[in-house]
């Protein structure tokens, strides 16, 4: 197993007799990408500032790089790159005199800071506004200057919150892509968002929040196993005059057969995709697409809340 | 409980010396400066006029062009009383809040720096602001006496002048505080600025009326003693000044008088037993004048220091996120 950067245990946070967090475990290692999950409000920031010693935790140990964040602040912060939700800069100065001003916080010295400064600004693609005024810059843009700001820095452990929300899909993309290039680097990522499908292309794995706990966590296939309970989708498109969902229904291993708009949809409990092409040849249809059918986050999270809504 | 490990001054440099550039270059500053300027020249100006004609015969010439009023112009340290406070005010109260309406705030945080760093940082380069100012306007006062009055500035009155620059930064420093613990305690900068204004006017103009009322309550006047002409009763007059004293603005006036007025022996009531053998109007030495107001400086400072450590106690327990 790599280097553990962050494990955090038993994490509590109460506002009053309200619990904000409760009870949550995460272990992040070297060059990995972790995403947080879940909708406002349900504990992710308030993890997320914990983690970085900017609000005590009620309960609980963190260790981040064998610091703890209350008692060794300035070593955690050392070590661990923030980009908080929407981000702010100082409009009086330019991008690269922002980053100068945080350099010069984070004690680097001057020639280190920047170099630093102009690589990553190169690597978020600023270089050509870097001596303009802030106010120039528009909101994908800041985006990627704190995470300029990141880079700078050179952390084992970046902390990501909300980076893509309010982009659009093309600056979203880019950001993504920088944040793969940060795991390239063996930073250890930790990602929150609540746009599922975004974040699902690039992390290892994610944890899912609800009311101040994580529910579910792992690796997405694992997730959806978990979720569906071991349940294997496939589609098929098909041609000809036949009772595809019945037909289908009949065979072994098939839990269920729908069709919709001229797609079948087949969930079973193993991979049955020899046999549904069989199946449908031999009744005569045309098969023009048989496709084994990845769960998205969206929809793991989507049966995973409603079955919660329907216990609860 | 473990301490936390770490020095609380690490990142402080950076944060006075932006704190500093950015008080200097804001058109705020720019605008506060020119006012004080303005108005300071006028009451110089007008000071000189009348003071070219006592030049040889006043042995404190120079203080005199810090002190002399001719209506409808006060003084220059009127024109001070009443503008290094708002200058102070200025400079203050939006320092804590604008990094969180900027969302700056948890960025700057998430830096290895403690709280203690920024909020220091901010509050010395704001009184680093004020001290440049005052020391400008200082020095372009007695430049321009020397020019128009010919005479040099002899030590009792630089020193004396140098005093009075020192009480004015504290002033100053002590409303600089209240207007930061205002900006720490408020998250819109306008209810800040307001707050503080309001606490400004509540000390130096409603305070002095509350007191007296207050005092007269206290110890109402005798129907004798007015009958007779005489004034009010020892007792209320003691406690009336203790109470005003309560405001910056009395302990930074007394200051002042007695740094500017070297003839002043007392601050409180004087009864004439204690004038007995004493050279009515003679100066006071410099270390003198001192001792008399060594309470108020000592007030001023301390006030700012309890100030100071009211914001950092509600700075450190404010949640970051906005």
């Amino acid at each position: 197993m790599s280097e553990v950067v962050l494990s955090a245990k038993g994490l509590s946070k109460w506002y009053g007799p309200i619990a904000a967090v409760s009870g949550v475990d995460l272990e992040l290692h070297r060059g990995e990408i972790l995403g947080m999950l879940g909708p406002n409000g349900a504990g992710k920031t308030t993890t997320i500032l914990m983690l970085l010693g900017l609000t005590e935790p009620s309960s609980g140990t963190i260790d981040v790089g064998g610091f703890d964040p209350i008692r060794a602040p300035l070593e955690v912060k050392r070590r661990v790159g923030y980009l908080p939700d929407s981000v702010g800069f100082y409009d009086n100065l330019t991008a690269r005199q922002n980053l100068r001003y945080t350099a010069r916080l984070a004690g680097l010295p001057r020639e280190q800071a920047e170099a630093g400064i102009s690589a990553a600004l190169k690597r978020v693609g600023l270089d050509e506004v870097a001596d303009r005024g802030m106010r120039t810059l528009s909101h994908g843009m800041r985006q990627r200057l704190g995470l300029a700001e990141v880079l700078m820095k050179g952390v084992e452990l970046a902390v990501l919150d909300e980076p893509t929300s309010g982009l659009d899909p093309q600056a979203s993309f880019d950001l993504l892509d920088t944040i793969r290039g940060l795991k390239a680097d063996g930073t250890a990522v930790l990602l929150s968002s609540h746009l599922l499908d975004r974040v699902q292309a690039v992390c290892d794995r994610v944890a899912l929040f609800h009311r101040g706990k994580i529910v579910l966590e792992g690796t997405v296939p694992d997730l959806a196993r978990r979720v569906f309970g071991g349940v294997y989708i496939f589609e098929l498109d098909l041609e000809g005059d036949v009772d595809a969902p019945s037909l289908f229904a009949a065979l072994p291993g098939v839990r269920q057969a729908t069709a919709a708009d001229g797609t079948v949809r087949v969930l079973a409990d193993r991979d049955v995709r020899a046999e549904l092409a069989r199946a449908a040849v031999a009744a005569g249809a045309a098969l023009h697409r048989l496709v084994s059918v990845e769960p998205s986050l969206d929809a793991i999270y989507r049966h995973y809340f409603e079955g919660r809504h329907g216990t609860a | 409980m473990a301490r936390r490990s770490g020095s609380p001054f690490i990142g402080f440099g950076a944060v006075f010396v932006k704190e500093l550039a950015d008080h200097l270059g804001s058109s705020r500053m720019f605008v506060l400066e020119w006012l004080v300027l303005l108005t300071g020249i006028g009451a110089v100006y007008t000071a000189i006029s009348d003071l070219k004609t006592t030049t040889a015969s006043d042995p404190f010439v120079f203080l005199r062009l810090f002190t002399h009023a001719r209506d409808p112009l006060p003084s220059f340290i009127a024109v001070l009383a009443f503008l290094v406070p708002l200058m102070a005010i200025g400079l203050g109260f939006d320092a804590i809040n604008s990094e969180f309406n900027r969302r700056t705030m948890s960025r700057i945080l998430a830096q290895p720096i403690y709280r203690d760093a920024l909020l220091l940082g901010k509050f010395l380069a704001g009184l680093a602001t004020l001290a440049i100012a005052l020391v400008m306007l200082w020095l372009l006062v007695v430049g321009f006496g020397l020019i128009t009055l010919g005479v040099p500035p002899s030590g009792a009155e630089v020193s004396r002048g140098i005093g009075f620059l020192v009480v004015a930064l504290f002033y100053g420093g002590l409303w600089l505080t209240v207007a930061i613990l205002c900006s720490v305690l408020f998250r819109s900068a306008a209810t800040s600025a307001l707050v503080a204004l309001g606490l400004w006017l509540l000390a130096t103009v409603l305070w002095p009326l509350i007191v007296q009322f207050a005092a007269n309550a206290i110890y109402p006047p005798n129907a004798v003693t007015l009958l007779l002409g005489g004034g009010p009763s020892l007792g209320q007059v003691e406690l009336q000044q203790t109470l005003s004293r309560v405001s910056p603005s009395t302990l930074f006036d007394e200051s002042v008088l007695a740094l500017l007025h070297p003839a002043t022996r007392a601050l409180g009531p004087v009864f004439m037993s204690q004038l007995e053998g004493s050279v009515m109007g003679a100066p006071l030495p410099f270390g003198q004048s001192l001792l008399l107001i060594w309470p108020q400086a000592t007030g001023l400072v301390a006030g700012t220091i309890i100030v100071f450590v009211f914001a950092y106690i509600a700075f450190q327990r404010q949640e970051v996120r906005a």
